[in-house]
C-alpha cells in the first residue's frame, strides 16, 4: 500500500532491477540496480550502445525475460508474464507471414474472443488510422519495411493496450521512411496518449521523439543519465537547442562506446 | 518469342535421342527383342491403352468403356495404392511429427526408435509384409505407408522445431493460449516444411508402389512390366516404363502446384 502511494502517478515502476547472465562461468550484469519511474502517457527513450542492456530492460518490462532481482510494476501490479496490456513492436516486424495485413491486425482481437463485427470495425478503423486500407489483403512479403512496421503498430494498437514497448522499431528503415514513421508515431501518441517505452541507439531519434531520454551504460547496464527533453513539438532537428542536446548526449554515448570497444579488444587479446 | 525458343531448345535433346534410337532399330544394329524401335513402342502403347472389347451399351456406360483399357486399369490400381498408402503413412507421421517437434519429452521418447528404423529401406520390409499380410493390396499399402511415413515425419519435426521464436513471443505478447499458439502460429509456420515432406513422401510412395506390385500384387504398372518380361515384350516394358514416368511427373507437378497455391504467403519469402 505504501509502495503504491509512493509511486502514485507512475505507470511503469522499475525498482532495483538486476539482470545477471552466466557467461563462461562468470556473472555478467546486463542490468544493475535500475530504478526508473515512467508516468502515464510519457514517451521515454532508452538510449545506448549495443550491449548496454536497453533491450534486456525492455524485454523485462514486456515479461519475456524477468529480472534476476528487483521488481517491475505496471499500474501497481507486479509483472510476471507477457501480456496484451504491454504491446510490443519489434525491429524485425515479426508479422505472421501466413496472415494478410488485416488478419495480422485482427489476431489479438480474436485471441481476446471479441465478436466478429466488432473485430471488423476495429480493424477497419486501424487500417484507416495507419493508411493501410489499400493493403488489407496483402501478405507481409509483398509490403515494404515501412508498411510492415505500420501493420505491426496497428496489431499492437488493436488491443488498445495502455503501454507500447518498441524495440528499435525503425532501425531497419531508410532515413525518409524512418522520419515519416516517427511523425506518424508522434501523431498516434498525441491522439491516443499511450505510455511509450522506446529503445533506440540513434541520438537524433531519441531527441526527436521522447519526453525523456534515458542513457544507459555499457556493461553493467546502469542509468548514466536521465535527460528531460523539453523542446516543443514538432521538433526542429536543425535548431541550436536540439543540437546542443545532441552534442551533450553524443559525448555521453561516446564514453560508453569506447568502453565497449576496449572491452572487445580485451576479449580479442585473450583469445 | 523468347519463350518459344526456350521450349524449342528443350525438346532438342529428346528428339535427338529418339532419332538415334530409331536409327539403331532401322539399321538393324540391335535385336528388336532387346530394344524395339520407338515406333513399335508407340504402337504397343496405344494397344495397351485402348479398350480391349468393342463398345457395347449393354455392358455399361461409354465412359467406363473408355477407361477399360489395360493401361488405365493398371494406372488406376497403382494410383489407388499410392493414395491409400500415402494417406495412412502421412496420416500417422503428421501427428507424431507435430508432437515430437513441439514437445522435448515426446522427441526424447520416440527419436531413438525412429533413428533406428529410418535407415531401413521400405523394400527391406517386403518379406515381413508378405508374412504378415499375404498377397494383394494390404502388403503393398503397408510398404507404401512406410515409404511415405519417414519423409513426412522428419520434415514435420523439423518444421515445428524451426518455427522462429519471435512469432511465439508475439503470440505470448498478444495473450495467446498454448492451444492458440499451436494452431494459429506453430502449425501454419511449419506448413512449408510439412508440404515438402509430403512431396518427398509422395515420391517415395510412387517408387515403392512399383516395387511392391512386382512382388505382391497381380495388377498395376509394376506388375505389368514384370509380366511383359516373361513374354519378352520389351515394347510393352518400355511403354509401361514411360507411363510410370509420366504418372510420377504428373503427381509431382500436382503436389507442387497445390503447395504453391496453399503457400501463396511463402513464395519468394526468402528473398523479401
Amino acid at each position: 500500500m505504501t509502495d503504491m502511494a509512493m509511486n502514485s502517478g507512475s505507470h511503469i515502476s522499475i525498482r532495483g532491477v538486476h539482470k545477471v547472465f552466466q557467461s563462461g562461468g562468470q556473472d555478467v550484469y546486463a542490468l544493475k540496480a535500475i530504478d526508473l519511474e515512467i508516468a502515464q502517457g510519457e514517451f521515454v527513450c532508452l538510449l545506448g550502445p549495443s550491449g548496454c542492456g536497453k533491450s534486456t530492460l525492455l524485454n523485462a518490462v514486456a515479461g519475456f525475460s524477468l529480472p534476476t532481482s528487483g521488481g517491475i510494476d505496471v499500474e501497481g501490479a507486479a509483472i510476471t508474464e507477457p501480456g496484451p496490456d504491454r504491446g510490443m513492436v519489434f525491429q524485425e516486424y515479426a508479422l505472421f507471414p501466413w496472415m494478410t495485413v488485416e488478419q495480422n491486425i485482427a489476431f489479438g482481437l480474436q485471441i481476446r474472443g471479441e465478436a466478429k463485427e466488432a473485430i471488423q470495425a476495429r480493424v477497419g478503423s486501424l487500417l484507416e488510422l495507419l493508411h493501410l486500407q489499400d493493403f488489407r489483403k496483402r501478405f507481409p512479403k509483398d509490403l515494404s519495411g515501412g508498411m510492415r512496421q505500420r501493420v505491426a503498430i496497428a496489431r499492437v494498437l488493436a488491443l488498445d493496450s495502455p503501454i507500447m514497448l518498441m524495440d528499435e522499431p525503425f532501425g531497419a528503415l531508410d532515413a525518409l521512411t524512418r522520419r515519416n514513421l516517427q511523425d506518424e508515431l508522434l501523431r498516434l501518441w498525441l491522439e491516443l496518449r499511450k505510455t511509450i517505452l522506446f529503445v533506440t541507439h540513434s541520438i537524433e531519434e531519441a531527441l526527436y521523439l521522447a519526453d525523456r531520454t534515458v542513457v544507459m551504460t555499457y556493461r553493467p547496464g546502469t542509468i548514466k543519465r536521465d535527460l528531460r527533453v523539453d523542446l516543443p513539438r514538432p521538433r526542429d532537428v536543425a535548431s541550436p537547442a536540439f543540437n546542443a542536446l545532441k552534442k551533450e548526449l553524443s559525448l555521453l554515448l561516446m564514453e560508453e562506446q569506447n568502453r565497449h570497444e576496449q572491452d572487445e579488444f580485451k576479449g580479442a587479446a585473450v583469445d | 518469342m523468347k519463350r518459344y525458343r526456350h521450349a524449342a531448345s528443350g525438346i532438342l535433346v529428346p528428339l535427338a535421342a529418339l532419332g538415334f534410337w530409331q536409327l539403331l532399330s532401322t539399321m538393324g544394329w540391335v535385336n528388336a527383342t532387346i530394344l524395339p524401335s520407338p515406333m513399335q513402342v508407340l504402337i504397343k502403347w496405344w494397344a495397351y491403352l485402348r479398350p480391349l472389347e468393342v463398345f457395347d451399351p449393354a455392358q455399361g456406360s461409354y465412359l467406363a468403356w473408355c477407361f477399360s483399357g489395360e493401361l488405365i486399369q493398371d494406372a488406376l490400381g497403382s494410383l489407388y495404392r499410392v493414395l491409400v498408402g500415402f494417406l495412412i503413412g502421412g496420416g500417422l507421421a503428421l501427428p507424431l511429427g507435430l508432437a515430437m517437434g513441439y514437445s522435448k519429452v515426446a522427441y526424447g521418447l520416440f527419436n531413438p526408435l525412429i533413428q533406428v528404423l529410418r535407415p531401413i529401406p521400405p523394400i527391406a520390409y517386403i518379406p515381413l509384409s508378405i508374412l504378415w499380410f499375404g498377397l494383394g493390396n494390404p502388403p503393398a499399402v503397408f510398404l507404401i505407408s512406410i515409404g511415405a511415413f519417414f519423409p513426412v515425419l522428419m520434415n514435420t519435426v523439423a518444421g515445428v522445431q524451426n518455427v522462429d521464436s519471435i512469432y511465439l513471443r508475439v503470440g505470448r505478447n498478444l495473450g495467446a493460449s498454448r492451444l492458440t499458439q499451436f494452431t494459429r502460429i506453430i502449425l501454419p509456420a511449419a506448413t512449408p516444411y510439412i508440404f515438402t515432406g509430403a512431396r518427398i513422401g509422395m515420391g517415395t510412395a510412387f517408387i515403392v508402389v512399383i516395387v511392391s506390385e512386382m512382388i505382391a500384387v497381380n495388377n498395376g504398372l509394376g506388375y505389368r512390366i514384370l509380366e511383359a518380361r516373361e513374354y519378352l515384350w520389351s515394347d510393352k516394358i518400355i511403354a509401361g516404363m514411360f507411363t510410370i514416368g509420366l504418372l510420377g511427373l504428373g503427381i509431382d507437378t500436382l503436389m507442387s502446384r497445390l503447395s504453391s497455391r496453399l503457400l501463396r504467403w511463402h513464395r519468394g519469402l526468402e528473398q523479401g
